[in-house]
């Protein structure tokens, strides 16, 4: 390679990974602050703040959900199967809120470890199935045990 | 020593040669037209096909119902979206170093066709998440970088317009384009590095994916449809970046004629 060239080169590639380096350390030292929510075991250790609205997200836990009878109060617990924290929310929730399932609620940490949540977003994971596959995939489950 | 010998082999200059003969413009403009032809209209029908049978046929998904179909417009268009961005990244090192005109023909036309997969992206994304999520936007890493990916794009369509001299754009343009690569590793592992909102990728290197065969087969063919599309688009739209940027060149100036367009 002629050596104008080559000097292009290394001087391009040298400046490119240099501001690569310098976004990424920023990215890094950002930690925290780039999650989209606290995961219960954050929220044991204290790293979500009192005073103001956060996330909290992980998974409603199995057998967890308890709805009002007369109003459209529901709480439910969020799990990281390390941690818990428990969730009071008061609206419609997302048709894909489901026990077992994703979720992340947006509101206030009280001081008794409870998050007043103000909306719930539903999250949900990276597999595509027909629902016949999954029943179908149920039933051989149940099968297998009994 | 044998660095110096093998820059003055035979096969080393035979390979310059040849590349030097795809970086002319006027090869590369007659070359593009048969080519591009058939790419295009093979793009067509797998885009047909794969998005006739992936939004009526392909079964419903068991907790999303019909609302996951839009990812077969949305995934398509978010991995267009950032092959096209590392795309003009290597075209813009390859102007920027060996000064070749074509690979800035191609990177400049480039520009709108990934600007319009990322916006399509976004948006079929908002389409997608207000069933499922709950929300049309949100501020999570994955979203906040695709969002600044559409920003970078809009910003190399800008350089390559503020400029009198097309070529001081052209490498106006190739220097932001190599600067924001960084955004493509953090698109792609924002949804590991982070929590995020959005789901991780369906379709990973090293193991299968967890999507069921029947909507598989549909999912990879509109990403193939997409590609030679964008393929396509991309060399039509290049063929027109030569004829303006060349139409002091004899050829070009002939070509115009032909086409009736120099009165």
């Amino acid at each position: 390679m002629n050596p104008k060239r080559k000097q292009r080169l290394i001087l391009i590639l040298l400046g490119t990974s240099g501001v690569a380096v310098a976004v990424l350390l920023v990215l890094f030292a950002l930690g925290q602050n780039m999650n989209f929510f606290y995961s219960p075991s954050d929220i044991a250790q204290g790293d979500a703040p009192l005073d103001r609205d956060i996330r909290a997200g992980g998974m409603v836990k199995d057998g967890s959900v308890q709805r009002d009878s007369d109003s459209l109060r529901v709480s439910f617990v969020v799990t990281d199967f390390v941690s818990e924290v428990q969730v009071n929310y008061e609206g419609i929730l997302p048709d894909l809120f489901r026990e077992g399932d994703g979720v992340v609620a947006i509101g206030r940490l009280m001081e008794n470890g409870q998050v007043e949540a103000s909306e719930v977003l539903a999250k949900h994971d990276e597999t595509y199935m027909p629902p016949e596959v999954t029943d179908a995939l149920e039933r051989a489950e149940s099968a297998s045990i009994y | 020593m044998w660095q110096s010998s093998f820059w003055q082999s035979s096969f080393w200059k035979n390979l310059v040669r040849w590349f030097h003969k795809w970086t002319s413009p006027k090869w590369f403009y007659n070359l593009s037209r048969p080519l591009g032809a058939w790419i295009g209209w093979l793009a067509l029908l797998i885009l047909v096909v794969s998005l006739v049978w992936g939004l009526a046929f392909a079964p419903i998904e068991r907790l999303q119902g019909n609302s996951y179909r839009i990812i077969f417009i949305h995934v398509p268009a978010a991995f267009l979206s950032q092959a096209i961005y590392a795309a003009i990244a290597a075209l813009g090192l390859i102007g920027l170093v060996w000064r070749i005109k074509l690979a800035f023909y191609l990177a400049k036309q480039s520009v709108p066709i990934g600007a319009s997969m990322a916006f399509l992206a976004l948006v079929t994304g908002a389409i997608w998440g207000k069933p499922t999520w709950g929300a049309w936007w949100v501020w999570d890493a994955r979203l906040t970088s695709m969002l600044v990916l559409l920003f970078l794009y809009l910003g190399l369509w800008a350089l390559h317009n503020a400029m009198e001299r097309p070529e001081s754009g052209d490498r106006a343009a190739a220097i932001l384009a190599l600067v924001g690569v960084v955004n493509l590793p953090i698109i792609k592992f924002s949804v590991e590095w982070w929590n995020t909102l959005h789901q991780p990728a369906t379709l990973k290197f090293t193991e299968a994916p967890p999507m069921h065969i029947s909507m598989l087969i549909p999912f990879l063919l509109a990403i193939l449809g997409f590609y030679l599309a964008a393929v396509a688009w991309a060399l039509k739209r290049t063929r027109l970046e030569i004829l303006q940027r060349e139409r002091r060149t004899q050829w070009a100036r002939d070509e115009l004629d032909r086409l009736g367009g120099n009165v």
